[in-house]
């Protein structure tokens, strides 16, 4: 029996340096290291690592071309799956897919697939320029709708098959939450760029400033504007609030405007840049998921004195990634658990100081199995704070079903599609991606991305 | 990027865009905005859409010099571009026969109320308007109001045209002597809300349009948000239009100053452009 090795450890930014700069936290393997770490896997015949990936990435197929050192066989291996490695090998929740599933996390600490995944993305976009094979037109039109992964996976994989893809983004940048949500310091905008770049390489164009449902509907696209078929992926990009007294005061931000001030508006280089931020000396985030801990870790950035967590549930409960919780952690955000606001209280400016919040202990496991939030009575108390950021959840944005009204949606608003084909109610129109499943993740996104691009081809062949 | 195709100073502070913009002019209705974006590291504000024009395919702007970006603005010239715009956004003004209504635009409130008052007009209503500004060098568009008004009436601050006062006097007396079914007013917060004042005790349906501050423009980020009937709604998407009897005016007004101090320190900087002088721009 070979000695069993540890996982190699990823180089990091020093957390006490890293919490003043917006700079990438991980530093990313250099190629010894990444050989070391891929030499740990077991190359196994049955690869159960592949059933957690959602895109079956051909995982112990790259890893034994960075055994080998050949990095742009490893590439090659690893994009005939995901068109997005580099930003996946990121931002993955990798322990609960597929380095869950990997044989040698039984016993001791799983390969680094999303790490090796991020060295081999990181590797070609230094060494080579890949050459991108013209291919011949199909002369069908598709429109995407939102450039989020969802809409980007799609598009891409269509002009693949020689369609001509336009892609249809309200804001001024393409990306979705990859560019207006997740900070730099964990998903250079460099890279999403460069992989954006590549889309657009493969012949796809992307409009931006165009809201669909306001400048153009479905039906007109597909009436007036010629196109063949429509996949929409305009993800969750509706903000909740609590609807609790105060919540409209100054200083009360949804994660969403927080990140997007600071992520697309470049709000952290004020006045060098042209939108404000205002960030005080206590920043209380509400919610334990990624975007929550996303928060947190801005708001120290952006200079608050202290930034807590506030959630309702326990440390076991929090639905961030761990390596997420973990560098909160180490950058100093402090967790306020098992308590949720009630109310909010301003001065006279109208400007948040207080919050009243409410204790609360775990009952019985609810519908998702998680134990349930239930609160004590009598248990309010004031927590002094002077910016609130609310990361509890976003809903589907209504603008584009408002706009189709032959559009079959759920109760709360998502749209209807065949998890298999992302096909919906209406001919010719498709979606995937948080629009369908709500707020859930890239690598999901970009499946759902993919399989509808395969439909949309099977749509448009078999309609000629 | 769009190509502002002319560009015009109505009054002291006060400028109009004309925009190529094709398939938004096609789309656009009364009561509804564009997002502007001017510079790589600009903001995005919103300025509603004054007019549209199908033939040459082209929106106009008029906007008020209040702050940073609205002072750039005000030095593109005829032939420039504007970087980013977007829209149409917003939901369209109800525009239906109601019989009498007033409209009221107060300041560059005169601009959102022109398409409007047309709208109005061409449904069959009998529309009288109202604009008012500071004094007679401040009001445009005087022309283009009475051609959609079956009567058009003026008040300034100081008298130097029409009625000496403000706006609320002069609707007082033309809710003597008409029955009004709806009116529109747009112009300043304080403006707005007291023109509700007048219509509250006389039950007239009072429509007035939120400027809050705003990011994205399509519901994404919730900076918009105001109270309207003990509701939150977001002014992007479930406006801008509201019923100014159940505005919380107040919250608007706050939330509206939030940003003061940053924003006269962007305008700061921007005048010394330093780059690292005595100033406060570091
Ligand atoms: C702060 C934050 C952190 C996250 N962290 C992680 C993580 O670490 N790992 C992970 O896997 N997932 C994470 N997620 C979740 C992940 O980002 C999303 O699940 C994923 O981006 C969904 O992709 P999408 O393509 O469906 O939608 P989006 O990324 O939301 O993209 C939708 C796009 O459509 C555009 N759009 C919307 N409406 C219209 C319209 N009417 N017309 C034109 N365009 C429109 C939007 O502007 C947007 O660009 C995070 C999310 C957030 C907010
Ligand atoms: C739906 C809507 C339609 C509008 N239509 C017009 C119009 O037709 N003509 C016109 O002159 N103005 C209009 N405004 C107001 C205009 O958007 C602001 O005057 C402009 O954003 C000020 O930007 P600034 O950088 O020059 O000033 P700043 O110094 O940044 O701000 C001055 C004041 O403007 C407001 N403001 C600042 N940023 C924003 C923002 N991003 N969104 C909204 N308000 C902001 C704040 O109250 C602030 O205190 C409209 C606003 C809305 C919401
Ligand atoms: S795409 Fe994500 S889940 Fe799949 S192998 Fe890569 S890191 Fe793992
Ligand atoms: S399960 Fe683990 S050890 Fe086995 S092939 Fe996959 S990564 Fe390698
Ligand atoms: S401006 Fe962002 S939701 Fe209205």
């Amino acid at each position: 029996m070979p000695v069993k090795k540890p996982r190699n450890p990823m180089p990091s930014q020093d957390p006490k340096e890293r919490k003043q700069n917006f700079r990438e936290v991980a530093l990313g393997y250099d190629e010894q290291t990444a050989q070391r770490e891929a030499e740990r896997c077991l190359q196994c015949k049955n690869p159960l690592c592949k059933q957690g990936c959602p895109v079956e990435v051909d995982i112990p197929e790259f890893i034994k071309e960075v055994v080998a050192g050949n990095f742009q066989k490893a590439a090659e291996i690893i994009k005939n799956k995901n068109n997005l490695p580099a930003i996946c090998g990121r931002v993955c929740p990798q322990e609960s897919q597929c380095e869950y599933k990997c044989i040698l996390g039984k016993k001791g600490e799983p390969v680094a697939i999303g790490r090796l995944e991020r060295f081999v993305a990181d590797w070609e976009a230094q060494k080579v320029t890949s050459e991108i094979n013209p291919v011949e037109s199909t002369g069908k039109k598709v429109a995407v709708i939102g450039a989020g992964p969802a809409g980007l996976t799609c598009a891409g994989d269509l002009a693949k098959l020689g369609h001509e893809v336009t892609v249809f983004e309200a804001l001024h940048t393409p990306g979705g939450v990859l560019m207006y949500g997740i900070p730099e310091f964990r998903l250079p905008k460099a890279v999403v760029k460069r992989e954006i770049e590549y889309i657009e390489k493969l012949g796809v164009k992307i409009l931006t400033n165009t809201v669909i449902g306001k400048m153009y509907t479905i039906d007109e696209l597909m009436k007036e504007e010629g196109f063949d078929a429509v996949f929409i992926g305009t993800g969750a990009g509706l903000p909740y609030f609590m609807n609790i007294p105060g919540e409209n005061l100054n200083g009360i931000y949804s994660a969403n405007e927080f990140l997007t001030r600071t992520n697309l508006m470049g709000a952290y280089d004020f006045p060098h840049t042209d939108t404000p931020i205002k960030v005080g000396k206590k920043v209380a985030v509400i919610g334990a998921g990624n975007v929550a801990m996303d928060a947190a870790r801005t708001a120290l950035r952006l200079g608050a004195e202290e930034s807590y967590i506030v959630y309702r549930r326990s440390r076991a409960e929090m639905p961030a990634r761990r390596e997420e919780i973990e560098h909160a952690e180490e950058e100093g955000v402090k967790f306020h658990l098992l308590i949720s606001p009630i109310e909010f209280k301003g001065d006279e400016n109208g400007n948040v100081t207080k919050m009243v919040c409410q204790r609360f202990e775990l009952g019985e496991p609810d519908a998702s199995g998680r134990r349930k939030p239930v609160a004590i009575p009598g248990s309010e108390f004031e927590m002094e704070i002077d910016t609130v950021v609310m990361a509890i959840g976003q809903g589907p944005n209504p603008l584009v079903p408002a706009s189709t009204p032959d559009l079959e949606l759920t109760k709360k608003g998502n749209i209807i599609a065949d998890p298999e084909t992302g096909s919906t109610s209406k001919p010719g129109v498709f979606a995937g991606g948080d629009i369908v499943t709500g707020a859930a993740t890239v690598i999901l996104a970009m499946g759902a991305g993919k399989k509808a691009a395969r439909a949309i081809h099977d749509y448009l062949t078999n309609n000629s | 990027m769009n190509k502002i195709i002319k560009q015009e100073k109505l009054a002291e502070n006060l400028f109009l865009l004309e925009v190529e913009a094709p398939q938004l002019a096609r789309k656009a209705k009364a009561g509804q905005f564009v997002i502007v974006r001017i510079s790589e590291k600009g903001e995005r504000i919103p300025l509603t859409i004054a007019d549209y024009d199908l033939n040459a395919g082209t929106i106009t702007l008029i906007f008020q010099v209040v702050g940073l970006t609205t002072k750039k603005m005000s030095l593109l010239k005829t032939g420039d571009y504007l970087l980013d715009l977007v829209g149409p956004l917003g939901e369209p003004s109800e525009i239906e026969n109601y019989g009498t209504v007033a409209c009221i635009g107060g300041g560059v409130g005169i601009a959102p109320i022109y398409p409007i008052a047309r709208a109005l007009k061409k449904a069959g209503n009998k529309v009288i308007s109202i604009i008012g500004a500071r004094n007679k060098d401040l009001l445009f568009w005087k022309d283009k109001m009475a051609e959609v008004s079956d009567e058009l009436l003026i008040a300034t601050d100081d008298g130097s045209e029409g009625h000496k006062g403000f706006v609320t006097d002069v609707l007082k007396e033309v809710m003597t002597k008409n029955s009004l079914e709806r009116v529109w007013a747009i112009g300043p917060m304080i403006m707005m809300k007291n023109v509700a004042e007048v219509t509250r005790p006389e039950k007239i349906k009072t429509i007035v349009s939120l400027n809050p501050i705003m990011v994205d423009g399509t519901g994404m980020c919730g900076a918009c948000r105001v109270s309207v009937g003990e509701e939150t709604k977001f002014a992007c998407v479930d406006g801008p239009e509201f019923d100014g009897h159940q505005v919380d005016f107040n919250l608007a007004m706050r939330r509206a100053a939030f940003y003061k101090d940053k924003e006269k320190l962007a305008l700061e900087h921007y005048n010394c452009q330093c780059g690292g002088g005595s100033c406060k721009c570091q």
